[in-house]
């Protein structure tokens, strides 16, 4: 998954929790950049037609790229479960983070052959526990080094 | 900035040549599943040899990854598991074409796999459980293999056409 994908999972996931626009802050904190970094991003998406940033409010996503980050975001579900259901690790969550930048979109196609996901999926993701709602997992696990 | 985070240590890079593995097991028994599942003459010849080359090939390449995945500190994976769950949700592709399409598939995503890996490596400067030379010499001929795969595939589809 590149970055500016992994950009607007993120502000997908944000706007889902706030129930509107996402702050460059939380942005960036979720992400581990610098606010800077986040802006630069942010300004790039705008210019793609991805998002819009009001100053103050913070950036929403366009339709457009809203269907990007749901795809993103399945990507990423498929990485998840993958880890947790067939290679059972226990810090699944964690390990996703850190692999998500390798794993491109069409190996995640191959890897979801064996897995078991919902038609649902990725609406059944939860920001809340960094996993999907489904997936029958115990307590939080470290977040990413 | 970049959030394409380089490979950082052993237990990660452990983890995506596992990744690696499964994959590979998925286009063996894809495969053979393929070959079970139609009959041979509707397959014909040549995707019938292409397919076996491919499982060979496959189980060569799982092989030497394994090998690397050896030298490092990696949790264990049952892999006899993996091909009951390719079985399990297997759909049969009925036809020629969506037997070559799948197969055209498996190589263009292992390509791709083992090209982000290989750049992912590159920009690390981890010293690894592994020889980095050898690591990197192991994956550039597997991911060549896998792009001959994509050319193979790719003239029996224009062949057919």
């Amino acid at each position: 998954m590149n970055t500016q994908d992994q950009y607007l999972k993120t502000i997908y996931l944000i706007q889902q929790q706030e129930d509107g626009p996402a702050s460059t802050g939380a942005v960036a904190d979720r992400l581990e950049v610098s606010p800077a970094s986040a802006n630069e991003m942010i300004g790039k998406l705008e210019n793609d037609g991805l998002a819009d940033h009001e100053k103050y409010k913070g950036v929403s996503l366009t339709d457009e790229g809203i269907l990007r980050a749901n795809e993103a975001l399945q990507t990423y579900c498929i990485i998840e479960r993958f880890l947790h259901s067939v290679l059972e690790v226990e810090e699944f969550r964690a390990e996703a983070r850190q692999l998500e930048s390798v794993i491109d979109g069409t190996v995640a196609e191959r890897l979801d052959t064996i897995i078991d996901r919902q038609e649902c999926c990725p609406d059944c993701f939860d920001a809340e526990t960094d996993a999907c709602e489904l997936l029958d997992v115990g307590v939080e696990s470290e977040p990413a080094d | 900035m970049s959030l394409s985070y380089p490979v950082a240590s052993d237990h990660q890079l452990a983890r995506l040549l596992q990744i690696g593995m499964v994959l590979e097991e998925v286009v063996e028994a894809r495969a053979h599943k393929h070959y079970e599942t139609l009959d041979e003459r509707e397959l014909g010849e040549d995707l019938v040899a292409l397919l076996s080359d491919a499982a060979e090939e496959s189980a060569d390449h799982r092989r030497r990854l394994e090998a690397l995945v050896d030298e490092l500190d990696a949790d264990p994976v049952a892999y006899d598991e993996i091909e009951t769950l390719v079985a399990a949700r297997y759909e049969s592709d009925t036809d020629f074409d969506g037997v070559l399409y799948d197969q055209l598939c498996n190589e263009e995503t292992a390509y791709k796999f083992y090209d982000d890996l290989i750049t992912a490596i590159e920009g690390s400067d981890v010293r690894f459980g592994v020889e980095r030379d050898r690591l990197l010499s192991v994956l550039r001929t597997i991911r060549e293999e896998e792009a001959e795969g994509v050319e193979d595939v790719t003239e029996l589809m224009e062949d057919d056409a």
